[in-house]
């Protein structure tokens, strides 16, 4: 384990939250910084969990059943997409803000705006007034999990300029795995606080933001960052010999003006365009190709074996980058993608059960990897200093994929059964889209070089932060 | 006797120890629960 090996400045009379106080000190190991980064991931994955509310919420009145005066499932869809859209406003506006304060500031907010929101939205559930879950989950929540998504991970960059695609692997595997504690804790608290007066979920609500601020905040008590110029005993930065991991820093701003952020931008939204509309259909998917063989039971099976392997995938192609490059294990999910969607339809006709889930497992680890790759990559071809704020910006790509993957998936299979498809053929149109625009993510990967050195900061422009 | 350096050293792994057992708990119980489940498909 590589601990400091160089003095760190002094911190005594920084302020506590300020950037100077989260400076590590001699003999600090650097791996206590991922459990800090997981301990805030593990919460904020929570939000792939949302869905166990939908149901009791829409039975707070009639607590069995939906009453008249109860909401309807197409109103409570706006709390998630809300929280997604702010999640990727935060991130994106909040860059400059972030990389100024530091992580220690910025995740203690993220805990007071994902906490708050829960909590919020627990009063919302007591009054019977969605607009206070829009602005409690949607809103405050979701500007809590753009902060607490991008701050840890650039912190852990720093930290692990040696294997930074397994250090944003670890925290990001965190995102996926959130999901499967914050489901069963959910669905567990909902039971244990419902009665014949109530279905629990305010209750639910604000226990979970309680603990979810707890354990934020513990992770903000303990990230830490580098002092200036360190790095891990014992390691050498790369030569400037390859050509695509940069010494050099680019500022956020003009990160944006350069083609490489557009290219990865398009890289990053086709690998989850590709996955995300899978993702949400698959229990149905899994059910109309293998009719009267895949029960409901076994299709909840298959969703949550894609559920690990989208978790998995986080850390092991994250990790795998650090060996094979970030450019190329783009290369790799991108035509084995191709190469398994154009297959998977014949997995289907032909009765392969085991070779259609297996097909969808290594695509959902990838559509994970694309994910848990993307900091690393930025760091490389961007430099670390900023790449908290770019990676910010960069994740508009996910909240446009949010969109764009469900309504293709959804919409083609719908125009497809429409005009005569069988159901269980309705997929094939579908999943040829996708190998297509995996081909137009490899090009786009293709096309990404070196930044041009004008873009590049000079030292002056470093020392005062610009 | 161990030094005050080597108090420190083992304070510091006990540390790493416990932080890490705090993020790996609940993560291992979530992906045991989650692979439960995915096992209906096998039945």
């Amino acid at each position: 384990m590589s601990s400091m090996t160089e003095p760190s400045v002094e911190t005594g009379s920084a302020p506590f939250f300020s950037k100077e106080a989260t400076i590590a000190r001699p003999h600090f190991s650097r791996w206590m910084v991922p459990p800090a980064a997981l301990a805030v991931h593990l919460c904020i994955g929570q939000a792939y969990a949302f869905s166990v509310f939908n149901g009791p919420l829409t039975k707070l009145i009639g607590i069995t059943q939906p009453a008249a005066d109860d909401w309807s499932l197409t109103s409570l869809g706006w709390i998630f997409s809300l929280a997604i859209v702010f999640l990727g406003l935060s991130a994106a506006f909040a860059g400059k803000w972030l990389e100024h304060v530091g992580p220690r500031r910025t995740m203690f907010t993220a805990a007071c705006c994902f906490g708050g929101g829960f909590i919020v939205s627990a009063v919302g559930v007591w009054l019977h007034e969605i607009a206070l879950l829009y602005l409690g989950y949607g809103v405050i929540g979701g500007i809590g999990l753009g902060l607490g998504y991008v701050s840890p991970v650039s912190t852990l960059i720093r930290w692990f300029p040696d294997r930074r695609g397994m250090a944003t692997g670890m925290a990001i595997m965190g995102f996926g795995g959130g999901a499967m504690i914050a489901a069963p804790l959910s669905v567990a608290l909902m039971n244990h606080f419902k009665s014949a007066t109530s279905v629990g979920v305010a209750e639910t609500f604000l226990v979970l933001g309680i603990a979810y601020f707890i354990s934020m905040s513990i992770g903000a008590l303990a990230i830490r960052v580098p002092p200036k110029d360190w790095k891990p005993a014992g390691w050498t930065p790369p030569s400037t010999s390859n050509k695509m991991i940069t010494r050099n820093h680019v500022h956020i701003d003009e990160a944006l003006k350069t083609p490489q952020f557009y290219l990865i931008w398009l890289v990053l939204f086709l690998n989850v365009t590709a996955g995300i509309g899978i993702l949400g259909q698959a229990s149905v998917m899994i059910q109309e190709s293998f009719k009267d063989t895949v029960s409901a039971a076994a299709a909840a099976g298959f969703v949550g074996l894609l559920s690990l392997f989208n978790m998995g995938g986080r850390f092991v192609w994250a990790s795998a980058s650090d060996w094979v490059g970030r450019k190329n294990t783009y290369f790799i999910f991108f035509v084995l993608g191709a190469v398994l969607y154009y297959l998977v339809p014949g997995f289907a006709a032909s009765g392969h059960i085991a070779f259609f889930v297996l097909a969808y497992c290594v695509i959902l680890s990838m559509y994970g990897g694309g994910f848990a790759t993307v900091p690393a990559y930025l760091a490389d071809m961007f430099g670390t200093a900023f790449v908290g704020g770019i990676h910010g910006r960069l994740l508009t790509a996910w909240a446009a994929a949010g969109v764009a993957g469900p309504v293709l998936v959804n919409y083609i299979r719908a125009y497809e059964v429409a005009h005569g498809v069988a159901r269980a053929d309705a997929y094939t149109m579908t999943v040829h889209i996708m190998a297509v625009l995996l081909v137009v993510g490899f090009i786009c990967n293709l096309l990404v070089k070196r930044v041009d050195a004008k873009h590049h900061m000079t030292d002056a422009q470093l020392s005062a932060g610009r | 006797m161990a030094t005050t350096r080597q108090k420190a050293a083992a304070g510091g792994k006990a540390r790493l120890v416990v932080f890490w057992a705090y993020v790996l708990i609940p993560l291992t119980w979530g992906v045991v629960n989650t692979l439960l489940q995915a096992m209906k498909l096998f039945s």
